[in-house]
C-alpha cells in the first residue's frame, strides 16, 4: 500500500466548490449560446444577452456567476485499484469544503434546519452530502462538485405512482412538475429524472441526471426518445427563459432509470438552474489532482 | 416592448407608463432586502432607519466584506420572491416602494396593491449576479447589521439591469399571461406526448 497524503482530497474538495461556482462548463455555455441564437422572442432575446454577460464577468473578474453557493454535493467514485480509506475522504471533503468557504471567502448557504443559524462554513449535520460510487479496473478516485442552488432545488418533486398508471403518469408528472415550478428555478435549466428504484433511489437518480453533461443522452435509446419527447413538451409551453415567455424552456431533459418493485411506479424530477455548475477532478495514487468538468 | 432608462427616485408618473414586457434600466439608490429583513420590519415592528419612499427594493442576500470599515461586494444576486409576497402590500403601502424587484414573480395581493399606490415588480435575471454585482458603484451604507447576510443594504447602482417589467401598475401580470398560455397548449403538448 502507498502512502498517500490525504490533505490532496482536502485541496481537490476546496478547489472543486470555488471552480464549480466560477467556471461553467463549457458543455452549458454551449447549451446558453446555442439556445439565444435560437429564441426569437425579444424579451427572452435579452435576458439570453444577460445570462451571457454574466458568464464572461465571472471569467473576467474570476468570481463567482451566481451568489447562491448552494448545498455541497460531491460525487464519489472509488478506483479499486487502490487502498482509498472511505472515513478519511469524507473528513478531507468536509474540510475543504469549509476551507473553499472561509478562504475564498463565499457566502456559506448552510443552516440549522431548525434554529435557522448560518454554520457560515457551507457544512454541518449531514452535508457535504456525499454519493459514493466505486470503480472497477481504475485506481483514481473521481470527485464531481455541484454546489446545488435552492431556486431549483425547493421546486423537487416525487410521485409514487403505481403499476396501473404506466409510463405515461410519469412522463405527465415531468411535465406538470416543470409547469407548476415556472419561473422559480431559473429556467432554461436542466430537468433531471429519475424513473423506477425506492422513494430515496428515484430522487436520487433524478439529482445524477442533472449531473451529465447538458444534453447527453441516456443510452438506452427508449429512454433517449422519452428524453426528447419531453424536451419537445416542455419548451412547446413557451414558458421561456425566467418564466417571461419564450422559445427555450430547458436546455435538456436527463433521464436516469433502475430497476423497481413489482408494486412502485416512482418518478422525481429535480431541476437543475441554466447556470449548471459542476466541477470534477481526478485524484491519482501518486498525488497527481486532474481537474476537468 | 419599450425601453426605459429611469432615476431613482421614481415618481408615480415614470412608473405608471410601464407596461408589462417593457425593458428597464436605472441608475441611483437600490435597497437590498430579504426575508429577515422584513421579518424584522413587520412582525418584530421595527421602522427602517431610513427612508423608502419612491425606492426599488431587490430580494438579496448579498456577499459583502468589509476593506477598511467599509463593505465591497463580493458577489451580489437575487433571490426568488414569492416567499416574501407577504410583505409586499405594507412595504408599498406604508413605506412607499415603488418597485420590487426579484425572480419569480409575487401574487394577487401584491398585484392589487401596486395597481392601488403604483408600483411595479421588475423581473432580474437569476443567476447572473456576476452582472448585477458589477452594476454595483457602492455599498452606500448597512443599517440593521447585525442580520447580515439579511440586513437592509443601502447600494448606489448605475445601468442597472436589464430588468423586465413582469407586474405593471395596470394589473397586468406577465407570469400569469406566460401560464395562462402554456396551459391553453397544454391539451395538444399531451396529445403529442402521448399522455392525453
Amino acid at each position: 500500500m502507498g502512502i498517500f497524503d490525504y490533505k490532496i482530497v482536502e485541496e481537490a474538495a476546496k478547489q472543486l466548490y470555488i471552480r464549480a461556482l466560477c467556471d461553467l462548463p463549457p458543455d452549458v455555455r454551449e447549451a446558453i449560446k446555442r439556445a439565444a441564437a435560437r429564441e426569437t422572442q425579444p424579451t427572452a432575446k435579452e435576458v439570453f444577452k444577460a445570462m451571457l454577460a454574466a458568464i464572461d464577468i465571472a471569467d473576467e473578474k474570476k468570481t463567482l456567476i451566481c451568489q447562491d453557493t448552494g448545498l455541497p454535493l460531491y460525487m464519489l467514485k472509488i478506483g479499486s485499484g487502490f487502498h482509498w480509506d472511505g472515513a478519511e475522504i469524507k473528513d478531507r471533503i468536509y474540510e475543504g469544503a469549509k476551507r473553499a468557504t472561509v478562504e475564498f471567502p463565499f457566502r456559506s448557504s448552510a443552516t440549522d434546519y431548525l434554529t435557522r443559524v448560518n454554520s457560515q462554513t457551507s457544512v454541518g449535520r449531514g452535508l457535504p452530502v456525499l454519493y459514493v460510487d466505486f470503480l472497477k479496473d481504475a485506481d483514481y478516485l473521481e470527485m464531481l462538485m455541484i454546489p446545488k442552488g435552492s431556486g431549483s432545488e425547493n421546486m423537487s418533486t416525487l410521485k409514487m405512482f403505481v403499476p396501473a398508471d404506466g409510463i405515461n403518469a410519469l412522463k405527465k408528472f415531468v411535465l406538470d412538475s416543470v409547469i407548476a415550478a415556472g419561473a422559480n428555478p431559473c429556467p432554461p435549466g436542466i430537468i433531471g429524472v429519475g424513473m423506477g428504484g425506492t422513494a430515496d433511489l428515484v430522487m436520487r437518480l433524478a439529482k445524477e441526471a442533472i449531473a451529465r453533461p447538458v444534453g447527453q443522452r441516456n443510452p438506452d435509446p427508449a429512454v433517449a426518445k422519452m428524453e426528447q419527447e419531453l424536451e419537445d413538451a416542455i419548451n412547446a409551453t413557451g414558458s421561456g427563459p425566467m418564466g417571461l415567455g419564450g422559445d427555450v424552456s430547458t436546455l435538456a431533459v436527463h433521464i436516469e432509470t433502475a430497476h423497481t418493485h413489482i408494486t412502485l411506479n416512482p418518478v422525481a424530477v429535480n431541476t437543475q438552474c441554466w447556470p449548471a455548475r459542476r466541477a470534477r477532478a481526478r485524484v491519482y495514487p501518486d498525488g497527481r489532482v486532474e481537474y476537468g468538468y | 416592448m419599450a425601453r426605459y432608462h429611469l432615476q431613482t427616485p421614481f415618481s408615480e408618473e415614470a412608473i405608471r407608463q410601464l407596461r408589462v414586457g417593457d425593458i428597464v434600466h436605472f441608475d441611483g439608490t437600490l435597497f437590498g432586502i430579504r426575508d429577515l429583513t422584513q421579518i424584522y420590519m413587520f412582525d418584530q415592528h421595527h421602522e427602517p432607519p431610513v427612508s423608502l419612499k419612491g425606492m426599488p427594493c431587490i430580494h438579496t442576500a448579498p456577499s459583502l466584506k468589509k476593506v477598511d470599515g467599509k463593505w465591497v461586494p463580493i458577489c451580489v444576486g437575487t433571490t426568488t420572491s414569492y416567499r416574501m409576497d407577504r410583505f409586499t402590500p405594507p412595504l408599498i403601502e406604508n413605506y412607499g416602494v415603488r418597485a420590487i424587484i426579484g425572480k419569480g414573480g409575487l401574487y394577487e395581493k401584491s398585484l392589487e396593491a401596486m395597481k392601488k399606490f403604483g408600483a411595479v415588480y421588475l423581473a432580474i435575471v437569476g443567476g447572473a449576479a456576476s452582472l448585477e454585482t458589477q452594476q454595483i458603484v457602492e455599498v452606500e451604507q448597512v443599517y440593521w447589521e447585525h442580520l447580515h447576510p439579511e440586513a437592509l443594504y443601502q447600494f448606489r447602482v448605475k445601468d442597472f439591469g436589464p430588468l423586465t417589467v413582469a407586474m405593471d401598475s395596470h394589473g397586468n401580470n406577465l407570469y400569469s399571461e406566460v401560464k395562462a398560455k402554456a396551459m391553453a397548449r397544454l391539451p395538444e403538448i399531451y396529445q403529442k406526448l402521448g399522455v392525453a
